[in-house]
């Protein structure tokens, strides 16, 4: 507990390297206390959230997780800006809980909408797009998608209403790792090149490396249009038994397979 | 009702400034005008319901109210886990405009009917059903709509144009159309006027007592309601919904529950598609004996008997 433990004032004590890695540790401890899985999916896409919520997000933005499986990344992110208590992540999971393992309706400030259930995110974050275009807000919101959610139809009307309506305060990142529930996104529903699909569409993409904490703060800072961020990404990234592998979609970490993952993302 | 719907709205929301309207790509000659008067705040969000339910959701959880207007199945049953999950959840105040409630769109055929609606919408805990029954019932329901602070389904249908000797009571969640004896009718949707105008006119002698609901579900039975039926234990419910989750099964376990005995309960409801023949609304209501022919014919028979 002690090694993840990230003190206050981390954003500002911290390089966004140091602030993701004991966000991940803590992530790691905090489900494997929890003994659930979905950690492969929260490791891909924790560098984004980091970066996001560390150094892009202001107050009159706002988010939407759209790939709820992911929640657990999420308030690792959360706890590391000092927004949930270190004491309530070992409820995770839990009964008696706030934090169930898909974001919950109520309870927690910053997050806006249960989420878990695919295909609903983008639509919600064009909504909240759409009425801050209509009061005069400024702002952008900020929406993060898996890759395997693309086979849900809605984010389809999502994405042709975003632009029809030409929501320029909305940004979308793809957690592209190439993994979904039962296979890989080829195997199961063939999207690839995703990012050619959405430009077909006429919607400006950026594609970038999902673990280059750099790119990433450079790429979404300068984003002012309706704008699609493909992130490549590794499931399970920076744990070598559980990079690219399905099946940390599901697994729970033993003991001793927590003690590796601690030591190999120690040794990064 | 949908024109009446768009007068309404035209009166109320030029000056609420919040809310915004979202049409499924619906709404050709009967919302024109809305359009005109809206500008930015009517989104036409084309042919895609569950994005424009979740869009709704979104909308509403920065302070505006939508309203999101379509055909009713296309609504209720298209996009119910946006409804559910986006709506409900967050208990937003999105009003569902479900145009073409129960037989509505007629021979339009079954994809088009919504006689599963309220029974369907009804499992949301904190999600509110409206009925008009007349189109005067407008005028009253959508200033109440844009001010509402929970989720609400309004179910649109088309009302008869009664004459003046049908005093249409204000609209209210419990009206007593009619004062009789022996039977006590309970009426939901836009049916009621015809069926009201049939009663009066059928010669019947006692009359019934003829009650209309159009909100749901049933907070409380108004205490009129349960004179009458103590007066007249012999109790018909009228709906264009199937039995299953409708008012007829919510209104026996509240008179269980209150105590209140009936010599009869009967209903009449939606049986679906009993002959596989498709036609006109009215040729669906006579089918299922919700016309006025057919509940008249049942009040003779008992009215006799009782």
């Amino acid at each position: 507990m002690q090694d993840s433990a990230l003190p206050e004032d981390s954003s500002r004590k911290f390089s966004l390297e140091k602030t993701l890695k004991l966000t991940k540790l803590r992530l790691l401890l905090m489900h494997f206390e929890s003994k659930v899985g979905h950690i492969g999916g929260n490791l891909s896409c924790l560098d984004m959230l980091v970066v996001l919520y560390h150094r892009i997000i202001t107050k009159d933005d706002q988010f939407i997780l759209s790939k709820g499986h992911s929640a657990g990344a999420l308030y690792a992110t959360l706890w590391s800006l000092g927004r949930i208590e270190e004491q309530e992540l070992s409820h995770f999971h839990r009964d008696n809980t706030r934090l169930s393992a898909h974001p919950p309706p109520t309870g927690i400030d910053d997050i806006l909408f249960a989420t878990g259930s695919l295909g609903h995110g983008l639509s919600l974050a064009a909504g909240l797009a759409m009425s801050k275009k209509l009061l005069n807000q400024s702002g952008r919101v900020y929406c993060l998608m898996s890759d395997g959610e693309w086979n849900e139809g809605s984010c389809w009307e999502a994405l042709i209403f975003a632009k029809q309506q030409q929501l320029d305060n909305l940004t979308v990142l793809i957690d592209l790792n190439g993994l979904q529930g039962f296979g890989t996104t080829q195997e199961v529903a063939d999207l690839s090149p995703l990012e050619e699909k959405f430009k077909c569409f006429g919607i400006d993409v950026v594609e970038v490396d999902g673990h280059d904490l750099n790119v990433l703060e450079k790429t979404l800072s300068k984003i002012q249009r309706l704008t699609f961020v493909v992130a490549r990404t590794i499931k399970g990234k920076g744990v070598s038994f559980m990079e690219n592998r399905v099946e940390w979609h599901y697994l729970p970490l033993s003991e001793e397979q927590y003690h590796r993952a601690v030591r190999e993302i120690q040794s990064l | 009702m949908k024109v009446s719907f768009c007068q309404s709205m035209l009166k109320t929301l030029e000056h609420e400034s919040s809310n915004v309207f979202l049409t499924g790509d619906l709404g050709f000659m009967a919302l024109e005008p809305l359009k005109e008067k809206l500008g930015k705040r009517f989104i036409n969000a084309g042919v895609a319901e569950q994005n424009m339910v979740s869009v709704a959701a979104g909308m509403a959880r920065n302070k505006m109210r939508p309203w999101v207007y379509s055909i009713a199945p296309f609504i209720f049953a298209r996009a119910f886990e946006q409804i559910r999950n986006d709506i409900c959840f967050h208990q937003l105040p999105v009003v569902l405009v479900g145009n073409g409630g129960g037989y509505g769109y007629g021979v339009m055929g079954a994809t088009h009917h919504a006689i599963e609606d309220y029974g369907v919408l009804l499992s949301q805990r904190n999600l509110k059903i409206y009925i008009p029954a007349f189109d005067e019932d407008l005028n009253a329901l959508v200033p109440l709509l844009s001010k509402i602070d929970h989720p609400a389904y309004l179910r649109l249908g088309l009302a008869p144009k009664l004459d003046q000797n049908f005093a249409i009571p204000q609209y209210s969640a419990w009206r007593k159309l009619e004062e009789g004896k022996k039977w006590t009718v309970l009426i939901s949707g836009s049916m009621a006027g015809n069926i009201w105008k049939g009663i009066r006119q059928s010669g019947l002698n006692p009359l019934p007592n003829v009650w209309l609901l159009s909100e749901l579900p049933i907070a409380q039975l108004p205490s009129d309601f349960i004179t009458d039926l103590q007066n007249s234990p012999n109790l018909l419910v009228i709906e264009e919904h199937i039995a299953h989750g409708g008012i007829g099964q919510m209104l026996a376990t509240i008179l269980l529950k209150t105590g209140v005995l009936l010599n009869q309960f009967e209903t009449r409801s939606a049986l679906g598609y009993p002959s596989s023949r498709y036609g006109s609304q009215q040729f669906h209501l006579k089918e299922n004996q919700l016309d006025p022919d057919s509940i008249i014919n049942l009040l003779k028979k008992d009215i006799l008997e009782v």
